[in-house]
């Protein structure tokens, strides 16, 4: 009997009765992975000055457009060795108009972990010159070779997730709470205000948004400094996505003012205005975060197709966008330098991953869409 | 509601929509720092007259309230007035217009050719390989920004030379015959159409399946299994034509998007299409030719909603215009 209940005991202690949808979230196998990349992609972009060889200025003009650095494992002998890199030449072939780098041969620069090298500050705070990784000076280590002026494409890889990945959060900040209240208002007033409101979102969401956006990012005058432009931006992008917002908060208000509850406190003297924020706003919250999730992936990409064409963050900054936008310029010689595609493949997991997580978290707080 | 009152009446609300977005396009475009003719001004060919005479024309040396005026006056006699090249903005959004139109309409065609069959395949094989399979592959299509695929497909026309690298047309084009014109086009439209196909394609198959899986937990389904019919019957004869219905919805959000998806499609394929003339509009400052592509644009999504209703009405009776 005694050896029984303690059995059964801890049983009950790892299963509630509840399970939050954290709980659930978490349960499920993609929605885990995919929030352990995404996590591990915030926190290289918040940590990208120790996690990096070179910042995001570095620049070498000797090894413009080079590829990818070769680590070798053996050095001369044939023996197995600390890996190192060789510095690299360029040879110009007058005949194609074409550069190549070839390696010097002689010693190399090995590869060293928690290696000093240029002066940062985490978080634009914690002081420090310690980087995870790196060779050398004058080795150069770049693993996925360097940019027309030069500069570490890997690295700016680590920079650009910083803006881009914050951009996406930073304008739901904007778009949500106007989205919100614009439709909370529309639904609320009704009659004439209703109508007139409601036509104005519909003209924003006339405009096929990408064309919208880039009418927005034209207006933005070309002498800003890089940090206005990021802001400016990111208040482009909620302008574009706030009207789908109130138009769908608009209607649930609309249909819950009618729900027996809210009428029942309506009857029992509670003011209409109170009476929308108190009950009916709440309602909408699984909704709201669902449409969260899932707006966060589309700003991201709004944003890099932006700075893609060149409208959106500019050089010398990094952004996914503005780093791919090296294949686009490169186009007719892309089968021999993939790697200048590293940014779009990032766009694309963040993207999968946020994905991911919008879907199983729908499931998991409206189970009426459920498989939608 | 008969289909042509109903068609007119949404066509009269869509003009003060209109209003809205040349109003909102119009300051838009005015609070950017914009000369519209610095590309004239910049070319030593038009003489300063010719300027001169072109500011007055367009009203520049008036107030803004009275540019818009002028323009939206000239607009309803059908002049959009002269793009920073020179050509005439009708002339040029004529063209590009319709290569986009091209694009879209077979992007459309093709993404319902497949998403419907694999929608409808998924959902009978719920939770089986088909509709794990698809599963993926959709995910992959959601998550996939158009540029980074067309970039792909790009380096793949490269590696193999079996298709041509963006354009719409060949070099010697204009030598071919009639038939060889069309095949050179239809050939540059692959990768295009691939790109914007496998972009769309997800939320419709996703939406498909969705819909077949409700409609077959329907009460008639069920009548219909019972008096022993046989499956295939029942899926094809009385669920699919229910489950398509909210797709027809859809159809016009898809050309919305389309013309968004199409517009960066356009940029990295070097497409003469509308999404490029706008960019470059823009990025050339080019008033004119931006404001008239922003009202086409806008133009094209409401003429798309309004086809897909009438579309819907015609295909399920019970639906009543309103």
């Amino acid at each position: 009997m005694e050896s029984a209940l303690a059995t059964l005991e801890p049983v009950i202690a790892q299963e509630p009765l509840r399970k939050t949808p954290w709980d659930r979230l978490w349960e499920d196998k993609l929605a885990r992975f995919s929030l352990i990349i995404l996590g591990l992609m915030y926190f290289c972009a918040a940590f990208a000055d120790p996690l990096t060889p070179y910042s995001m200025d570095f620049n070498d003009a000797d090894v413009a457009n080079a590829p990818p650095s070769i680590l070798h494992w053996h050095n001369v002998k044939g023996e197995v060795v600390t890996p190192y890199v060789l510095q690299v030449e360029r040879t110009f072939n007058h005949e194609t108009y074409q550069q190549s780098y070839t390696e010097i041969p002689g010693s190399g620069y090995p590869l060293k972990f928690f290696i000093k090298g240029e002066p940062y500050k985490i978080l634009g705070i914690i002081p420090g010159d310690i980087h995870l990784f790196g060779v050398p000076n004058p080795g150069r280590l770049f693993l996925l070779g360097s940019d027309i002026n030069g500069r570490d494409n890997f690295s700016r890889l680590f920079y650009g997730a910083q803006k881009s990945l914050t951009i996406g959060f930073l304008g739901l900040f904007i778009a949500f709470p106007i989205g919100i209240i614009y439709g909370g208002m529309s639904g609320f007033v009704g009659g004439a205000v209703d109508n007139g409101m409601m036509r104005f979102a519909e003209a924003i969401m006339s405009i096929p948004s990408f064309y919208l956006l880039i009418g927005l990012a034209a207006m933005l005058p070309p002498e800003m400094t890089s940090s206005q432009r990021f802001a400016l931006i990111t208040v482009i992008l909620s302008f574009i996505g706030w009207a789908g917002l109130a138009r769908v908060i608009r209607g649930m208000v609309l249909s819950i003012r009618e729900e027996e509850f809210v009428q029942a406190a309506r009857a029992a003297g509670m003011p209409e205005f109170f009476n929308v924020i108190k009950h009916v706003l709440p309602q909408t919250a699984s909704f709201i975060i669902v449409a969260a999730t899932l707006q966060v992936p589309s700003f991201i990409l709004s944003e890099s197709g932006l700075s893609f064409i060149g409208l959106g963050i500019q050089q010398p900054d990094a952004s996914w966008g503005n780093m791919l936008k090296a294949a686009l310029d490169n186009a007719n010689e892309l089968v021999d330098q993939p790697w200048l595609l590293a940014p779009g493949f990032l766009i694309f997991v963040t993207i999968l991953c946020f994905n991911n997580v919008g879907d199983v978290l729908r499931d998991v707080l409206d189970p009426k869409m459920q498989g939608r | 509601m008969s289909v042509p009152i109903f068609i007119l009446k949404r066509i009269l609300q869509a003009l003060p929509l209109l209003f809205i977005i040349s109003v909102m396009s119009f300051t838009m475009l005015k609070l950017a720092p914009i000369d519209p003719l610095a590309h004239l001004r910049a070319n030593p060919a038009i003489s300063l007259s010719a300027i001169k005479a072109e500011e007055q024309r367009l009203g520049l040396d008036k107030p803004a309230p009275v540019q818009y005026a002028i323009w939206i006056a000239n607009l309803l006699q059908g002049d959009m007035g002269i793009s920073t090249s020179g050509a005439s903005v009708f002339v040029l959004l004529m063209q590009r217009a319709g290569n986009t139109l091209k694009l879209s309409a077979l992007s459309i065609l093709f993404t319902w050719l497949i998403a419907i069959p694999a929608g409808v395949a998924a959902a009978v094989d719920r939770g089986k390989f088909v509709d794990k399979l698809f599963g993926i592959l959709t995910s992959i299509g959601m998550s996939m920004p158009t540029f980074l695929f067309a970039l792909l497909l790009l380096m793949f026309a490269l590696a193999t030379h079996l298709l041509p690298i963006g354009g719409l047309t060949s070099s010697n084009y204009f030598e071919l015959d009639t038939i060889h014109q069309i095949l050179d086009e239809l050939k540059h439209l692959i990768i295009p159409v691939t790109v914007l196909t496998f972009v769309s394609l997800a939320g419709i198959q996703r939406q498909m399946r969705a819909n077949l899986l409700d409609v077959l937990r329907a009460e008639y389904v069920r009548t219909a299994r019972a008096k022993g019919l046989p499956e295939h019957t029942v899926i094809y004869h009385h669920a699919l034509r229910n489950a398509i219905n909210p797709l027809i919805t859809l159809l016009g959000f898809e050309f919305s998007a389309l013309l968004s998806g199409a517009a960066l499609t356009e940029t990295v394929l070097a497409y003469p299409g509308l999404g490029r003339l706008t960019l470059e509009g823009v990025l050339t400052k080019d008033m004119n030719l931006v404001m008239a592509s922003l009202m086409l644009g806008a133009v094209m999504l409401i003429v798309g909603n309004l086809l897909a209703d009438v579309l819907l009405k015609f295909v399920d009776p019970r639906i009543t215009l309103e």
